[in-house]
């Protein structure tokens, strides 16, 4: 069956298929973590004495809501959602740090212990020994963590650090020496919560290096992250967690998409009213908004359809009058301007009472950011404003790949050698 | 997406779970190494080094032997008074330090206990196991020191490794119970400082066991059963003083010698089973 799979589609689709046939490497059977949080915390022997019998009222926190997914062997399994989501719960609970109130969490496998790089560094010691001693709370043999030292300090890039103590070392630093550590061991299934925020270019090249050999080997990885561009690189497989429940579990770019979604579909606000222009006397703008697929919207991923949208009630009749949309983005630059005249489009003639929705398709090819739409209209001509409104609508423009300048042109890239 | 694999027959590696040894090896070796680190951590930056953890005591047991021999006068019906104080004072100093120490351990360890997965009962073990190296330490003064006034070695000397490992149950079991109870009451630590004071006059260390029966007689049996002036009698006997009494003969009646070991015992499974019922969840309520 491998075969045939591996000669009918592409190799992605033939790993994806022999994941989906490996035997599971850690279950989480419905599994739910509350907290309680006390409202009033009897933490003194004396206070209990005095009220033996006041009963403590507490709220209850529910962080993970029915978690139920199996990661198979060999998966690199990404975990996202915003701050305060679930996600270093989730984290714990699997490596055995906090117990789920209910359910069951199985891991078939050795684990590796620890979900923060550089657990239990002491800033007082040297590398040297901090290096052994981590790897010891890892689960070597401090023989094995003595003879694995050289290549931990080789990969860091620390040689020449090796005797400064820790409180020396700039974070980026201590980062490389945990991550460096942390690789040494040899678990089944391996926890990684956020490792790639610190430590400069090289050095995060380096780790989606060690990545690509873990995927190789056939570890299980458990990946935590922010970084939807690193979470569609190296995924198969990605959950998105919103206060404790499982939004979707799926293909990481779809999860990149609705991670994106979920963060930056919150903060399109009201727009107070400033920088109105035009006496609204013969026409005003009611309203402007931007549309995906016929619904309203506040974002939208790079390259996606969106549609800007005006809608103008006429007070008195009026003959072509020009309809315009002005785009500019964060930083206050006109980005993008365009008008019912230089489209060369007829507006008609408009009696008192009538009203008009103007749309302006578009691609959102545009860098990622947030975008204030302004929308205007005038008498023919457009000089005579009638009413102009300044950012009435507002875009987030999100995407999940690194791009720089004003707009990322859908593009291709090509290598010749020779 | 490029970077995938091919090989699809490439083996998965199979996966062994951790068996009961290689926890059990785990928790041992952790226990070490975060003792000798917290150990050797006391000698960093000082520049007399470990010298330091020897001069010290000598310079304590230098006053301790001025003020009770010279000044006080106490040596003169108790042959090798001066001895006896320093000794029970550098055992007692191990339990005081292990308790106390033991105390706030899970609560000052705690970036460890929520970002690892291993057996908190490492905390405690590693806070006994670092006390017991200074105990050494300071016993080879207490040795050179004994020597010096005139005690030299017998046999029964090797009977100490035996006392100070009844000394390790009893403080370790002490200090399982106090550290999960620290997470829940704030107020043990001032508690147990006072505690530990009354212990302290109250084990027979500035003044030597055989004195309670001569000036306290219907005191004698009960204090013989807190297990502290009991290894004490058995210490003064074995390194000391010969023609001192041991335990059993403190006791008149021998069995009743099973009585300060079965409180050893008893607060070491006490303690072990509470740390036991309490550890899972201590991570989560620091």
């Amino acid at each position: 069956m491998q075969r045939v799979t591996a000669l009918a589609e592409s190799p992605a689709d033939a790993r994806a298929a022999r994941l989906a046939a490996a035997p599971p490497a850690v279950v989480i059977d419905h599994a739910s973590k509350t907290f309680r949080l006390p409202h009033v915390q009897y933490s003194t022997l004396k206070e209990r004495l005095l009220h033996p019998w006041r009963s403590t009222t507490y709220d209850e926190l529910r962080a993970l809501n029915d978690v139920d997914v199996t990661i198979r062997q060999g998966e690199f399994f990404g975990i996202v959602g915003r701050n305060g989501s679930g996600k270093s719960t989730l984290l714990k609970c699997l490596a055995g740090i906090y117990r789920p109130d209910a359910g069951a969490i199985t891991v078939h496998g050795r684990l590796s212990p620890f979900i923060e790089l550089g657990v239990g560094f002491n800033p007082d010691l040297t590398a040297r020994d901090n290096v052994v001693i981590n790897a010891v709370m890892m689960g070597l043999t401090r023989r094995e963590a003595a003879a694995s030292f050289d290549a931990v300090i080789a990969f860091a890039e620390l040689e020449e650090f090796v005797d400064l103590k820790l409180k020396n070392y700039s974070s980026g630093m201590a980062v490389r020496l945990g991550f460096a550590t942390a690789i040494q061991v040899s678990a089944d299934v391996l926890l990684v919560d956020e490792v790639l925020a610190v430590g400069d270019a090289a050095f995060q090249q380096k780790c989606f290096e060690e990545f690509n050999r873990l995927k190789a080997e056939g570890r299980t990885v458990i990946f935590v992250t922010h970084d939807m561009s690193a979470a569609e690189r190296y995924c198969d497989r990605a959950m998105l967690i919103e206060r404790g429940d499982v939004q979707m579990i799926g293909e990481p770019h779809a999860i990149a998409r609705a991670y994106n979604e979920l963060n930056f579909g919150r903060l399109v606000h009201e727009q107070d009213e400033t920088g109105r222009y035009g006496d609204q006397k013969v026409c005003e703008i009611a309203d402007a908004w931007f549309e995906k697929d016929g619904v309203r919207t506040g974002e939208v991923a790079q390259h996606e359809r969106v549609t800007m949208c005006a809608r103008i009630r006429f007070h008195e009749a009026v003959v072509d009058p020009v309809v315009g949309f002005s785009l500019r983005n964060d930083v206050g630059h006109t980005f993008f301007v365009t008008t019912s005249e230089w489209a060369e489009v007829a507006t008609g003639s408009f009696a008192a009472g009538e009203e008009l929705t103007a749309r302006v398709a578009i691609e959102a090819v545009m860098s990622t950011t947030k975008y204030e739409l302004t929308p205007s209209i005038a008498r023919v001509g457009g000089v005579d404003v009638l009413d102009v409104r300044e950012d009435l609508a507002s875009l987030y423009v999100h995407g999940t790949r690194v791009t720089g300048g004003l707009v990322d042109l859908p593009h291709r890239f090509e290598l010749e050698r020779g | 997406m490029t970077d995938v694999v091919v090989n699809t027959t490439a083996a998965i590696p199979v996966a062994h779970a951790p068996t009961r040894a290689a926890e059990a090896r785990r928790l041992l070796t952790l226990t070490w190494t975060l003792a000798l680190s917290d150990w050797k951590f006391r000698f960093y930056g000082s520049v007399l080094g470990l010298a330091w953890t020897l001069v010290r005591p000598f310079a304590l047991f230098g006053v301790v032997y001025f003020v009770f021999t010279q000044i006080a006068g106490l040596d003169k019906r108790v042959p090798h008074y001066g001895v006896y104080i320093l000794t029970a004072l550098v055992m007692f100093n191990f339990f005081a330090e292990t308790t106390n120490g033991c105390v706030q351990a899970l609560v000052t360890r705690e970036s460890l206990l929520r970002k690892m997965q291993f057996n908190p009962i490492v905390i405690p073990l590693s806070i006994s196991v670092t006390a017991l190296l200074n105990l050494g330490m300071t016993l080879i003064a207490v040795f050179i020191f004994a020597i010096g006034s005139g005690v030299y070695p017998t046999w029964t000397w090797l009977e100490l490794p035996l006392l100070v490992a009844l000394l390790f149950v009893l403080a370790t079991g002490v200090g399982m119970m106090l550290s999960v109870l620290y997470v829940r009451f704030r107020d043990i630590q001032p508690i147990w400082e006072v505690v530990t004071q009354i212990l302290f006059y109250a084990s027979a260390i500035l003044y030597v066991p055989t004195t309670v029966a001569e000036s306290a007689a219907s005191y004698y049996r009960m204090f013989l059963c807190n297990p502290i002036p009991a290894i004490f009698t058995q210490m003064r006997r074995a390194i000391i003083d010969p023609h001192a009494p041991s335990i059993t003969h403190a006791f008149e009646t021998p069995a009743y010698a099973l009585i300060p070991l079965g409180i050893i015992i008893g607060i070491f499974s006490l303690g072990l089973w509470f740390f036991q019922r309490e550890s899972p969840r201590v991570a989560e309520n620091l």
